[in-house]
């Protein structure tokens, strides 16, 4: 019996530790972060687009919008496609195209980022450069490969909204006359709603977060994006481009920024645990 | 107009099914350029020599044990916390406050932007704990990051195991801790294992924590505190700096054939020990 | 080893023992294939341990160099390294890059042994000694097809002012000019900061930025429209570097002093403590270093 109330106590602790490496985390960016907004302020840290932190100037708006226009960009493009490719699975193949095509996208998912920028950088910033003009590097460029990468992410989460709706409200919808297409439209596209808004949530948090290959195809340059073939630099970018040598008040800034980061993701995150849970 | 509804939907069909053709380009494109251009560089003297000149002559071997070796230590690191957090969860408490709190916490850990990750690791381990950059610290930093997906997917398997097997235990009169290791976790097995493959192949990938906490450096690691990059690192700077663009490729093809290969491990050993247990 | 206290027909006592077994060796069939599974995991877990503690040993006894910092610097100490673990087998040297400032700042912290840098030390750093090992250049590149050959200093820092923006303004096909710089914390664009825009002229915020030499010259080599300033010894023939002010930047032209864009490149430490740190500086500023760095297009700190 001693044993056993032991062996709980040492399990509970150990359970403590995601959410403890979580607090770990969360303190530890927020103390190293706070001193840095409390000297500029907010409004200021929030709201200006001047940073140059070498010189005391901390502004992270370009950051900022970059970061929304970028994730706005992969939605456009990721989102449609992979609704249409979940869509399609779910519901308009036979069962050995299904068992064949679901592996092969989620080997999608494996691929690393790292890859994903390369090959942005070889083929698609060429592109982008001789037919549309601006130097390539570009939101353009960023948004496209990043919506590829969010596609497995969201075409995996959609099937199994699409999957987990009962077959039932297909049959009585057939049997009233629909077409397939109009049981999809209007009645297992509504029911998996909650699902899919799940599954775009959680790309969007993936999009936002994404470093490595933003900082191959983005150009990071410092300025406001007035067109989507600027080259633009994303929150995420920015602190690894300056991570390794920002002291002091600078890499307080850092962690300022990641901290905004963090609050954009827990956002997400609770927003899409609240609407699966409200189903 | 009002279309016939056998024409919207040859209409709208036809549309998924081009854009499902074109997402299964890109992934088919991708796939095939890596591998055209990457495996004739993929020989055994790539494989077991090591890096010279910067990575433009010679192999990646020193970049594959330094891979083995973080990919290891987080494994180890994050099974035991993991597991033992999924059996709580699931064994020694109810549905209450407590297990939503520790999943909430879970769940937030697994959306943290790598970068964070990195940034946290290099300030907490490389330099206030003074670790330098190391496989201790880039193995310690990976283990928080792949510690959720552990803890989520041996949760599902834990449950999965039938309520039956836990109740003839008892009745045989096994303890509580007894049931778990003889009966449940045997059976949750697959489970798990594919959590921890899963792992594997999140942190195969991983480039933006491992460049700020594991370092850079093109040697072998012979002890926990030495530097090493890791294949995915060597592979970003290799293609950034555009030092050697067939080695660049011959990594990137390696890497995801160990993705791959992990992969279909998982799911191979997930089938197999399913047949053994059930 | 187990014996049966209670009598085979369930009264007391010790003359109705059971049988007690004869001894057998410790082995794991008693154990359920999970407990042996775990305890094989729990076995090469601390293998793995054992092993890298007594790596860890041997690190100490085997001499170990951190060196970090500039990327300019980068593929020199590369070089060096290489030829000097070549001749001391037990020694390990290993580059991190990461730029001039996060070198100072791992040197001042002691996560590195050594700190490159390719700019002037800050007046906060000068704490730190300072080791200069050789002298380089900072070429202006362009990509291999454009015609420009030559500009005045004047000319670059509008250019990166974007004061000039458009390749029409050199008798060329008008097309925005793709200005390239580096990160705030490099060595290289402080240097080219101090000795071409000067105290009052900023780099252009809508500059591209990139955090190495050489993914400028990865992104100058690809791009027809692209300028870029890049650590000297690391021009290719991918790219073509502009003279400036009539010079062409050459190994004669920096080392006569006529080609303006010079730095240091200086390796800091906190400490030179005699050891193995000590040795390969020596070795760095022993003529047969020197001549390596000067074969690689550097020049050395003898002159």
């Amino acid at each position: 019996m001693k044993k056993e109330l032991f062996i709980e106590r040492v399990l509970f602790f150990l359970a403590l530790s995601s959410i403890g490496s979580l607090l770990l985390i969360t303190v530890f960016i927020f103390l190293e972060g706070v001193p840095l907004i409390a000297h500029t302020g907010l409004d200021n840290f929030l709201f200006s687009s001047h940073w140059a932190p070498t010189r005391g100037h901390f502004g992270i708006l370009a950051m900022i919008i970059s970061s929304v226009f970028v994730t706005l960009g992969a939605m456009v493009l990721g989102v449609p496609l992979g609704l249409a490719c979940a869509i399609v699975l779910a519901e308009f193949s036979p069962q050995p195209v299904k068992t064949v095509l679901k592996p092969t996208l989620e080997l999608l998912a494996g691929i690393p980022s790292v890859v994903y920028g390369f090959l942005g950088v070889v083929w698609l910033v060429p592109l982008i450069r001789d037919y549309l003009g601006g130097p390539g590097l570009s939101l353009l460029a960023a948004a496209v490969i990043l919506g590829i990468m969010i596609l497995p992410t969201v075409i995996s989460i959609s099937i199994d909204a699409l999957s987990a709706v009962p077959d039932l409200y297909r049959d009585g919808s057939i049997a009233l006359g629909a077409t397939n297409w109009q049981t999809v439209r209007r009645v297992v596209l509504p029911a998996a709603s909650s699902g899919i808004i799940t599954a775009v949530i959680l790309g969007m948090g993936r999009a936002i977060g994404e470093t490595m290959a933003v900082i191959m195809v983005a150009g990071n340059a410092l300025k406001i994006p007035t067109s989507i073939l600027d080259p633009v630099r994303t929150l995420t970018s920015n602190i690894a481009l300056e991570l390794a040598y920002a002291t002091g008040r600078h890499r307080e800034a850092l962690f300022a920024t990641g901290i905004v980061l963090f609050i954009i993701i827990m956002i997400l995150n609770l927003t899409a645990t609240v609407i699966t849970r409200r189903r | 107009m009002r279309l016939d509804p056998r024409i919207s939907q040859t209409l709208m069909k036809t549309l998924l099914w081009t854009l499902t053709g074109f997402t299964l380009f890109i992934l088919v494109f991708i796939i095939v350029t890596i591998s055209i251009k990457g495996l004739p560089q993929v020989t055994p003297a790539f494989l077991l020599q090591e890096p010279m000149d910067m990575g433009r002559a010679g192999g990646i071997f020193s970049t594959i044990v330094s891979t083995i070796y973080v990919t290891v230590l987080a494994i180890l690191l994050a099974s035991p916390l993991g597991v033992g957090s999924a059996i709580y969860l699931t064994e020694y408490t109810r549905e209450g406050w407590v297990t939503r709190i520790i999943r909430f916490g879970s769940e937030c850990l697994a959306g943290v932007p790598s970068i964070i990750l990195g940034l946290f690791g290099f300030v907490l381990f490389v330099m206030k704990l003074g670790f330098g950059w190391s496989i201790l610290s880039g193995g310690l930093t990976l283990a928080i990051m792949v510690l959720p997906i552990i803890i989520r997917t041996s949760e599902e398997a834990i449950k999965a195991v039938p309520q039956e097997y836990r109740l003839v235990c008892y009745s045989l009169g096994l303890g509580k801790w007894q049931t778990i290791t003889r009966i449940v976790l045997p059976s949750a097995l697959p489970g798990i294992s594919t959590g921890i493959m899963l792992s594997v192949g999140r942190s195969l990938g991983e480039t933006a924590v491992l460049l700020f906490t594991a370092g850079a450096a093109l040697r072998t690691p012979l002890s926990l505190f030495d530097s090493g990059r890791t294949m995915a690192v060597h592979f970003y700077i290799l293609a950034r700096e555009g030092i050697s663009m067939p080695n660049a490729y011959g990594t990137a093809a390696i890497l995801m054939i160990s993705i791959l290969l992990i992969n279909v491990v998982a799911y191979s050993l997930m089938q197999h020990l399913m047949k053994r247990y059930s | 080893m187990q014996y049966y206290r209670h009598a085979v027909d369930g009264r007391p006592g010790f003359d109705r023992m059971a049988k007690i077994p004869k001894y057998t060796y410790p082995n794991l069939r008693g154990f359920s294939s999970f407990r042996r599974c775990s305890i094989l995991v729990l076995a090469l877990a601390c293998l793995l341990v054992w092993a890298c503690l007594v790596g860890c040993g041997q690190k100490k006894s085997s001499e170990n160099i951190c060196i970090a910092g500039s990327t300019s610097v980068q593929p020199f100490a590369e070089k060096l390294a290489e030829e000097y673990m070549r001749e001391h087998p037990r020694m390990r040297i290993d580059i991190q890059g990461g730029g001039s400032s996060a070198g100072v700042l791992a040197a001042q912290q002691g996560v590195a042994d050594l700190g490159a840098s390719s700019r002037e030390l800050t007046p906060e750093e000068k704490k730190l000694q300072e080791i200069p090992i050789a002298y380089d250049g900072i070429a202006i590149i362009v990509n291999k097809v454009n015609p420009l050959n030559n500009l005045s200093l004047e000319q670059i820092r509008q250019i990166f002012q974007a004061k000039i923006t458009n390749w029409s303004a050199f008798g060329q096909a008008p097309h925005p000019i793709h200005v390239i710089t580096r990160e705030e914390g490099s060595g290289t664009r402080n240097a080219f900061e101090e000795l071409v825009m000067g105290e009052h002229a900023e780099i252009s915020p809508v500059a591209l930025v990139q955090d190495s030499n050489g993914s400028v010259r990865e992104i100058v080599a690809n791009d027809p429209y692209a300028m870029g300033y890049i650590s000297m010894g690391l021009v290719d023939p991918r790219v073509k570097a502009v003279a400036v002010d009539g010079v062409p930047p050459t190994r004669q032209t920096v080392k006569s002093g006529k080609y303006k864009l010079v730095r240091r490149f200086l390796l800091v430490a906190k400490e030179l403590q005699p050891g193995p740190c000590n040795a390969f500086v020596n070795y760095i500023l022993s003529p047969e270093g020197q001549s390596l760095l000067e074969s690689e297009g550097l020049v050395g700190v003898g002159d």
